[in-house]
C-alpha cells in the first residue's frame, strides 16, 4: 500500500525478520493508515455517537417492514375518528398522542405518525444513499480521468461539470419527475418513483464530487510514488486504479457521508414540490410537506418528521466530520 | 365561472402563504366588539347581516393574487364578475339578495329580461332610458353589440373570458372580431334597430339566454375608447363607480361616478363613497386584516387559508363571524368509460358503493369546507333535486354491496387502476388519498398519479388519447357552473358533444344518446319550471350510469368582519359575499 500521507506504517515492513523473531516481545507494531484512522476515530466521541446513530437508522430502515408487522403498525390505516376535520388537527393535546399512537396521528386522515416515520425511513435513506452512490461513482470516475489525463480530456470534462453546475437543477428535477410518471425502463409505481428520484438527485450532484476528486488527482499525479510507478513502466489504468484511487478513498468517503444528508434534504424538497413519492407511501419529506400547510393548526405533526430529518442529517454530518479528522489529521 | 382558474389561484395563494410565517400571529385583541355585527355563525347565508342605509366610507377589498383582468370583456373569474358590477352594467345580472333569491336573474342595463321568440332562437332586449357613461355620453345598444363582439370574437387580444356568444350566435363561427373585421356592420346575427334595442339571433333554441346576457361581456364598451387588452387601464364606467386609478398587478381605486343615475338602477344601493382593491396580499395577512377589521372583503371569496381555519373556528367570538357558504361546485371522480374495467357498469357501481364519501369530506376539511355529495348538481344550482342512488349509512360506503357488484363485474377480488388528481391542490390530493384508502377495503388498488393543475385538462386528464393509453380509470376533478342552472353545470361535463381531443371537462367520456338528447331538448324549452325539472331528471340518469362519483359539495369558509355592512352570501357567484350590496359600517 502506498501511503504518501502517512509514512509511519513503513517502519514495520522494513524489518520483517525482526518481527517474526521477536513475536513475543512487545514491540512497536506496524499500523496501516486505516488502523491509525480507526484509533483516532474511536477517540472522537462525537463522531462515534454519530456513527452509532447512523447504524441504528440504517437498521431501522432495513428492518422497517418486519418492525411494522411485529408491532402491528399500519402506516396507511385511517383513524378519522381521532381527528377533528374542521380544525384540521387531531383531537386531544400534543397531536393526539396516546398509548396506541405514541407520536400522535396526522391531521385529515388520522394515520399513526410513528408507523409513518418508520415506514418513511427506508424511502428517505434509500433515495439518499442511492443518489449518493450514483454521484460518487460518476464523480470519481470522471474526476480521476480528468485530473490524470489532463489536456483536452480535462477541458471537456471540466466544461461538462460547469454546465451541470450551472443547470437550474430544481426545475430540471421537477420536469423529469413529472414527465416520468407512469412506467419507464420496465418500472412503475413506487420503484419507478424511487428510481427517478435517485437518478435526478444523483445525476446532478456528481460535479461537486468530480471537482474534489479532480483537484486531488491533479496534486497526486505529480507525487514521487506516481513518478516511480511510471518510471517502472506502469501504464495509465494501473496507475489510476492501483496508485491514485486508494489515495482518494479518504476524501471520497468523507464527502459521501456529507452528501447523504444533503440528499435527504433534497428528497424532502422534491416531495415538498409534489414530485417526490406518491401517496399513500410515507416519506419524511412528504410528511414534512403536508405538515407545513397546517403547522399552526397542528405543530406536533411538523415536529416529528422535522426531528427525524434533523437527527439523521446531524448524525451523518458528525460521522463525516469525524471521518475527515481521522483520515486526514492535517485538516484539523 | 371557471372553477379551475379560481382554485388554481387559491392554490398559489396557499403556497405564498407558506412562505410568510411572520404574518401568522394575529392581533386577537383588536378585533370584534364594535359595530352591530353580533350575528351567529352562518348568518349571512339566510339574511343580510348588519343591514344599513348609511352612505359613505371606503370599502376595501384585497386579493392574494391578481385577476385575469378587471376588463368586463376579458375575465372568467367569478369574483371579477361579482366585482365588475360596481363599474359595469351587463344586460341582466343576478339579484343582489339573500339566499335562493340571489340566484334570480334580473334586468340591469335592459328594461326587462329578454323577450324570446317561441323557439327561443331570437332574443330581444330594450335598454333602459337615460343610462350614461362616466363622461356623460349615453349608452347605446351599439355599445352592447360592440362589447359582445370584442369579448367573444377577439381571442388575439382578449382571451380570458367565456365565449358562449360565439358558440351560440347564428354566424358565430364566421365572424372575425372587431379588430380584424373593420366593416361598420359588425356581426350580422346581432341587430340594433335603434339605440335602445338589441336583438340576438341564435343557431339553436337556448332558453338560458338571460344568463348569458348576465355575463359581464355584455356590459357596454364605447368603441372609440377600446384599446384591446389595454382597455383595462382606462375602463369607461357605466355603473355607480369609476376608476380614479388603476395599477397593473397592484390594485385600483374607484370613486363615485357622478353620471350614474340611481333612477335608472333599481338593484344597486351604491352606499360607499370609495372602493379600493389591492392585489397580491398574502392570504394569511388578508385573513388577519379581516379579523382585526382593517379590511372588509377578501375579494377572491374562496374563504380563509387553512392556517386561519382553526383560529376562527376555535374562538367562539370569531366563529360567530364565519359563514360556511356552498360554493356551487362539486368534487367528483370521473370513471372513464373507455378504460377497463370501467366499461362494465358493475365495476363502476362497485366504486359508487365502495367509496367512503364521509372520509373524503373529512380529509377535505370537514363540514366547514364541504358536505357529502350524492348528486352532481350542487344544492345552489337551479334544477338541483335531492336524491341518493347509492345510499349508505352516513355516506360511509357499503363494502358488502360493493363486493356484490365486483363479483357481477367478473372481478370478485378487485382490480388495479389509476386515480389522478392535481398535485398543487391540497384538498383534491387529500380526497384522493381518502378514496384510495376506502377502495383498498373492497380490493381495488387505486394508484394515485398527480399532475400540475395548469396542464391537467390540456395535457393529461382532459386528453382521451392520453387517458386511454395510460389507463387513467379514475379522474378526480371539481366543477362549478358558469351560470347556476342545470344546463350551465351539466352540459360541459356530461354531454357527449363536450368530449374534445384536449382540454375537455367530460372526463368520463360520457356520450349517452338519451342524456345528450335530454340536455339538448330541455335547453330549448322556454318553460322554466319544466326545464328545472329536466335538470334533476338528467342528474339522476347520470347517477344511474354510475360514471361520475360525486364526493363533496364544496364550501367556502368566509370570514365576515364587523366593519362590513349589508353582508350576504350570493349563491350566484360560487358562494362569496355579494359585492354589489356591501358597504362599511364605520
Amino acid at each position: 500500500m502506498t501511503a504518501p500521507i502517512e509514512t509511519t506504517g513503513s517502519a514495520a515492513g522494513a524489518q520483517p525478520e525482526a518481527v517474526l523473531a521477536g513475536a513475543k516481545r512487545s514491540q512497536i507494531e506496524g499500523r496501516s493508515l486505516y488502523q491509525i484512522a480507526w484509533l483516532r476515530f474511536r477517540r472522537d466521541r462525537v463522531a462515534v455517537a454519530g456513527g452509532i446513530v447512523v447504524i441504528l437508522l440504517v437498521l431501522l430502515a432495513a428492518l422497517a417492514k418486519p418492525i411494522e408487522s411485529v408491532f402491528g403498525l399500519d402506516p396507511n390505516a385511517f383513524h378519522q375518528d381521532l381527528v377533528d376535520p374542521s380544525l384540521l388537527a387531531p383531537k386531544g393535546s400534543w397531536g393526539g398522542m396516546s398509548w396506541e399512537h405514541p407520536l400522535g396521528v396526522d391531521p385529515q386522515y388520522g394515520r399513526d405518525i410513528l408507523a409513518r416515520i418508520i415506514e418513511g425511513s427506508w424511502v428517505s435513506l434509500l433515495v439518499a444513499t442511492g443518489a449518493t452512490v450514483l454521484s460518487v461513482v460518476l464523480g470519481t470516475v470522471l474526476g480521476v480521468v480528468a485530473g490524470f489525463y489532463g489536456g483536452w480530456v480535462d477541458s471537456v470534462i471540466s466544461r461538462m461539470m460547469d454546465t451541470f453546475l450551472a443547470f437550474p437543477l430544481l426545475l430540471f428535477a421537477i420536469s423529469i419527475s413529472a414527465s416520468l410518471q407512469d412506467g419507464a425502463f420496465g418500472f412503475s409505481g413506487l420503484p419507478l418513483r424511487i428510481g427517478v428520484l435517485i437518478f435526478v438527485i444523483g445525476f446532478f450532484n456528481w460535479p461537486y464530487m468530480g471537482r474534489i476528486v479532480r483537484a486531488q488527482t491533479l496534486s497526486l499525479r505529480e507525487r514521487e510514488f506516481v513518478e516511480a510507478a511510471r518510471s517502472l513502466g506502469a501504464r495509465g489504468p494501473f496507475i489510476l486504479f492501483r496508485e491514485l484511487l486508494p489515495n482518494l478513498v479518504a476524501p471520497i468517503l468523507v464527502y459521501s457521508t456529507l452528501l447523504i444528508p444533503t440528499n435527504i434534504l433534497f428528497e424532502a424538497a422534491l416531495s415538498f414540490l409534489g414530485v417526490g413519492i406518491a401517496p399513500p407511501q410515507a416519506s419524511w419529506g412528504g410528511m414534512l410537506t403536508s405538515a407545513t400547510g397546517l403547522y399552526q393548526a397542528d405543530p406536533q405533526y411538523m415536529i416529528v418528521p422535522g426531528l427525524a430529518i434533523f437527527v439523521t442529517v446531524l448524525a451523518f454530518n458528525l460521522l463525516g466530520d469525524g471521518l475527515r479528522d481521522a483520515l486526514d489529521p492535517r485538516s484539523k | 365561472m371557471k372553477r379551475s382558474k379560481a382554485t388554481a389561484a387559491m392554490a398559489a395563494a396557499v403556497v405564498l402563504a407558506l412562505g410568510a410565517t411572520a404574518c401568522g400571529g394575529g392581533s386577537k385583541d383588536s378585533g370584534g366588539g364594535k359595530g352591530g355585527g353580533s350575528s351567529a355563525a352562518d348568518a349571512a347565508l339566510a339574511s343580510i347581516v348588519n343591514p344599513s342605509d348609511k352612505k359613505g366610507g371606503t370599502l376595501t377589498f384585497a386579493h392574494s393574487d391578481v385577476p385575469d383582468s378587471l376588463d368586463p370583456g376579458n375575465t372568467y373569474y367569478g369574483w371579477v364578475q361579482n366585482f365588475a358590477r360596481l363599474y359595469a352594467r351587463s344586460l341582466t345580472t343576478f339579484k343582489p339578495a339573500v339566499g335562493k333569491a340571489g340566484l334570480q336573474i334580473v334586468p340591469d342595463l335592459a328594461e326587462s329580461l329578454g323577450k324570446p321568440s317561441a323557439d327561443a332562437k331570437t332574443w330581444t332586449y330594450t335598454l333602459r332610458q337615460g343610462v350614461k357613461y362616466e363622461d356623460g355620453t349615453p349608452v347605446t345598444s351599439k355599445d352592447v353589440k360592440y362589447a359582445v363582439e370584442r369579448s367573444n370574437f377577439a381571442p388575439e387580444a382578449l382571451s380570458n373570458g367565456p365565449t358562449y356568444f360565439k358558440a351560440h350566435l347564428a354566424d358565430g363561427d364566421k365572424y372575425q372580431g372587431p379588430y380584424k373585421d373593420k366593416s361598420p356592420d359588425g356581426i350580422k346575427s346581432i341587430e340594433t334597430p335603434d339605440d335602445r334595442t338589441i336583438v340576438f339571433h341564435l343557431k339553436d333554441g337556448f332558453a338560458d339566454f338571460d344568463y348569458l346576457a348576465g355575463l359581464p361581456g355584455t356590459a357596454p364598451v364605447p368603441q372609440k375608447a377600446d384599446k384591446g387588452a389595454d382597455y383595462v387601464k382606462h375602463i369607461i364606467s357605466s355603473g355607480p363607480y369609476k376608476f380614479s386609478s388603476y395599477e397593473d398587478g397592484k390594485g385600483a381605486t374607484l370613486v363615485r361616478n357622478p353620471e350614474w343615475d340611481p333612477k335608472t338602477d333599481p338593484i344597486r344601493k351604491a352606499l360607499p363613497d370609495k372602493v379600493e382593491i389591492k392585489f397580491k396580499v398574502n392570504q394569511v395577512t388578508i385573513d388577519n386584516n379581516l379579523i382585526n377589521n382593517s379590511l372588509q372583503v377578501d375579494a377572491q371569496g374562496n374563504g380563509v387559508d387553512p392556517q386561519t381555519q382553526p383560529k376562527v373556528l376555535q374562538d367562539p367570538k370569531y366563529k360567530k363571524q364565519t359563514d360556511s357558504a356552498i360554493a356551487g361546485a362539486t368534487s367528483y371522480i370521473g370513471l372513464n368509460l373507455h378504460v377497463k374495467p370501467f366499461d362494465n357498469i358493475h365495476c363502476r357501481k362497485a366504486v359508487q358503493w365502495g367509496v367512503d364519501r364521509a372520509s373524503a369530506q373529512e380529509a377535505a376539511g370537514g363540514p366547514p369546507k364541504g358536505d357529502v355529495a350524492t348528486t352532481l348538481l350542487p344544492p345552489t344550482v337551479n334544477g338541483y333535486t335531492k336524491f341518493d342512488e347509492y345510499p349508505t349509512p352516513n355516506g360511509k360506503g357499503d363494502i358488502a354491496k360493493a363486493k356484490e357488484e365486483l363479483a357481477q363485474c367478473g372481478q370478485p377480488n378487485g382490480f388495479t387502476t389509476t386515480l389522478t388528481a392535481r398535485s398543487d391542490r391540497n384538498t383534491e390530493m387529500a380526497m384522493a388519498t381518502a378514496v384510495q384508502a376506502s377502495l383498498k377495503k373492497i380490493g381495488i388498488t387505486a394508484e394515485i398519479k398527480s399532475f400540475p393543475s395548469g396542464k391537467y385538462f390540456t395535457n393529461f386528464a382532459g386528453v382521451p388519447d392520453y387517458v386511454h393509453s395510460h389507463n387513467l380509470g379514475m379522474i378526480m376533478t371539481a366543477w362549478g357552473a358558469d351560470w347556476p342552472t342545470g344546463f350551465g353545470f351539466l352540459d360541459q361535463i356530461t354531454n357527449g358533444a363536450a368530449i374534445k381531443p384536449s382540454g375537455g371537462n367530460n372526463v368520463q367520456e360520457l356520450d349517452d344518446p338519451k342524456i345528450n338528447e335530454m340536455l339538448n331538448s330541455a335547453i330549448k324549452n322556454t318553460d322554466a319550471a319544466a326545464r328545472n325539472k329536466a335538470w334533476g331528471d338528467i342528474d339522476k340518469l347520470i347517477a344511474d350510469n354510475a360514471s361520475a362519483v360525486p364526493l363533496v359539495y364544496r364550501k367556502n369558509l368566509l370570514f365576515r368582519p364587523t366593519g362590513a355592512a349589508n353582508v350576504t352570501v350570493t349563491q350566484a357567484y360560487l358562494g362569496m359575499y355579494d359585492y354589489a350590496l356591501m358597504s362599511v359600517s364605520k
